[in-house]
């Protein structure tokens, strides 16, 4: 009886609370729709931020997640082969790991805030390419570690088939590890890239803002992060109202490249 | 008539890194040509070690050491001591001259014609022509030529698991190395399928020496013209199969073949 009892509340309790969780996220999304689509027009994707649209910040956003990507895929992915490939066992190889680790869960903003030291402070004032630098600082360790994991999920026999067949080190590990772990690899970098692409705060002090349409990475960026964050704070209803649309945009961004993810890997496995 | 000696196993002893004790002890074993021997024995007592020691696999992780002397003779007569190769180039060459299958079937993740093309492009063939008509007459050699004649751009991951054993076979049966290594290579196959396989080994042995490792004696007995018996790194008697399984010189093989232990 008591045994029972127990039961029923554990499975009460645990029922609630994954109630209450998906709870907030539907309050969050059906807020954010509600008040997005309606601040939505057609001159919000026309218009740049200083005509009150968000079509420079959109292109600036991409830009820089964009080109962080460029940077951080083969940085990351290298490293990653090194750790499963190269470091075996290592002192080095689990030196690294721990601490790309700990990069993963390191707060946006220190790394905001290095990446001020080195790129702006002595470069006299906020730049793309700053922000971009931040960017790829938080996509390396997110790559490194998928990276890491997917070969780890390449059975051994393959490489030493591989061997077997005549095939150096690296041939092999370019044209059949990399291959059979294709499918995660690209999930994690996709996973990835939706993490920075909502990202304010390593570009917050870095490529700043910027009010007008450019491509010029040399001086102040359009970011849609740093602008809603801005939008927001503003008194005028008519900011508010561009927040909300900005906002509501950049999670269904979000959303949509977790959704490709998530569908590359079912597809594929 | 005497039979000539494709490789030579002399004094051989093998320790895997961070362990004082050799896994391999002073072995001492001929793998005659265009033969099959089998290598016999308990679990861990390194028959797979040794042959993987013969192309050298175990280089894939350092550390490791190796005595003693394994001999590949060449087809010129001339021999060549496999334990002092250094060069990368050096172990392509003994790669695509000493073949190995696997416990596990492992296709690349590529297409069952790019898998069996793989080790002749690594060798240096280009030439389109040639390599169709080498991975031909790999599959056919390998017998699943019918099967997969239709589908060669197919991926290899989608064949059946007695199918991606052939198509392993194929692959390393598509270089004409001297010896072919088989380590285990029906574990875990269904009667009919072990039976192919063995059909297929008892027909490559006209082109390349075999050396196959097993747990099933029986395989042993009817695949093979000699058998090692190995116990605990020692190879304990070398000999005919017949002899071996029927009137055996140690006391421990007897004690083994009969099922006392082991």
């Amino acid at each position: 009886m008591n045994r029972l009892f127990v039961n029923k509340l554990i499975l009460g309790l645990s029922t609630l609370s994954a109630v209450i969780g998906i709870g907030f996220l539907f309050w969050i999304l059906i807020t954010l729709s509600y008040k997005g689509i309606t601040s939505i027009h057609w001159s919000t994707f026309t218009n740049d931020l200083v005509e009150g649209g968000i079509r420079n910040l959109l292109v600036g956003q991409f830009t820089m997640a964009i080109l962080a990507s460029f940077l951080a895929v083969p940085l990351g992915m290298m490293a990653g082969i090194y750790l499963r490939e190269y470091g075996h066992g290592s002192k080095l190889a689990s030196v690294i790991r721990n601490l790309s680790d700990v990069m993963m869960s390191a707060p946006s903003i220190v790394i905001g805030v290095f990446v001020f030291a080195l790129l702006v402070d002595p470069f006299g004032g906020y730049n793309g390419w700053a922000g971009i630098v931040a960017l790829a600082i938080m996509m390396i360790p997110i790559i490194i570690s998928t990276t890491d994991n997917m070969l780890a999920l390449v059975p051994k026999e393959l490489r030493e088939a591989g061997i077997a067949l005549g095939g150096s080190k690296h041939k092999i590990i370019l044209q059949i590890v990399i291959k059979a772990a294709k499918v995660g690899i690209t999930t994690g970098i996709l996973l990835s890239f939706a993490r920075i692409i909502g990202e304010t705060a390593p570009l917050l002090f870095t490529s700043a803002n910027n009010q007008f349409f450019t491509m010029d990475l040399n001086g102040q960026f359009p970011s849609l992060t740093v602008s809603i964050y801005n939008l927001a704070t503003y008194p005028d209803e008519a900011s508010r109202e561009l927040a909300w649309a900005a906002s509501f945009i950049l999670t269904m961004i979000v959303l949509c490249i977790n959704l490709i993810g998530r569908f590359v890997i079912r597809n594929k496995k | 008539m005497a039979e000539s000696i494709v490789m030579d196993v002399r004094d051989f002893s093998f320790t895997y890194p961070g362990v004082e004790k050799p896994s391999l002890k002073k072995i001492n074993l001929p793998i005659k040509e265009n033969k099959i021997t089998a290598m016999i024995g308990p679990s861990g007592c390194g028959k797979s070690t040794l042959l993987r020691a013969m192309n050298r696999i175990h280089d894939l992780y350092p550390g490791n050491t190796y005595e003693g002397e394994i001999n590949l003779y060449k087809a010129n007569g001339e021999k060549e001591n496999i334990l002092k190769i250094k060069k990368e180039n050096d172990f392509i060459r003994l790669r695509q001259e000493v073949g190995m299958i696997f416990q596990k079937p492992t296709p690349f993740p590529m297409s069952i014609f790019d898998n069996v093309a793989y080790g002749l492009r690594l060798a240096g063939i280009k030439n389109k022509t040639e390599l169709q008509d080498r991975v031909e007459t790999a599959l056919k050699g390998a017998a699943i030529w019918n099967e997969t004649k239709d589908r060669l751009n197919e991926s290899a991951l989608g064949m059946s698991g007695g199918q991606q054993r052939r198509l392993c076979i194929a692959r390393a049966v598509a270089l004409k190395p001297r010896v072919l290594l088989f380590d285990e290579p029906t574990s875990a196959l269904d009667p009919i399928s072990t039976g192919a396989i063995e059909e297929l080994i008892a027909e490559i042995k006209d082109e390349v020496s075999v050396v196959i490792v097993t747990h099933n004696m029986q395989q042993a007995s009817r695949l093979s013209d000699y058998t090692a018996f190995m116990y605990l790194g020692e190879l304990i008697e070398y000999d005919d199969t017949e002899k071996i399984f029927l009137n055996p010189g140690e006391k421990l093989t007897e004690d083994y073949i009969t099922g006392r232990f082991g």
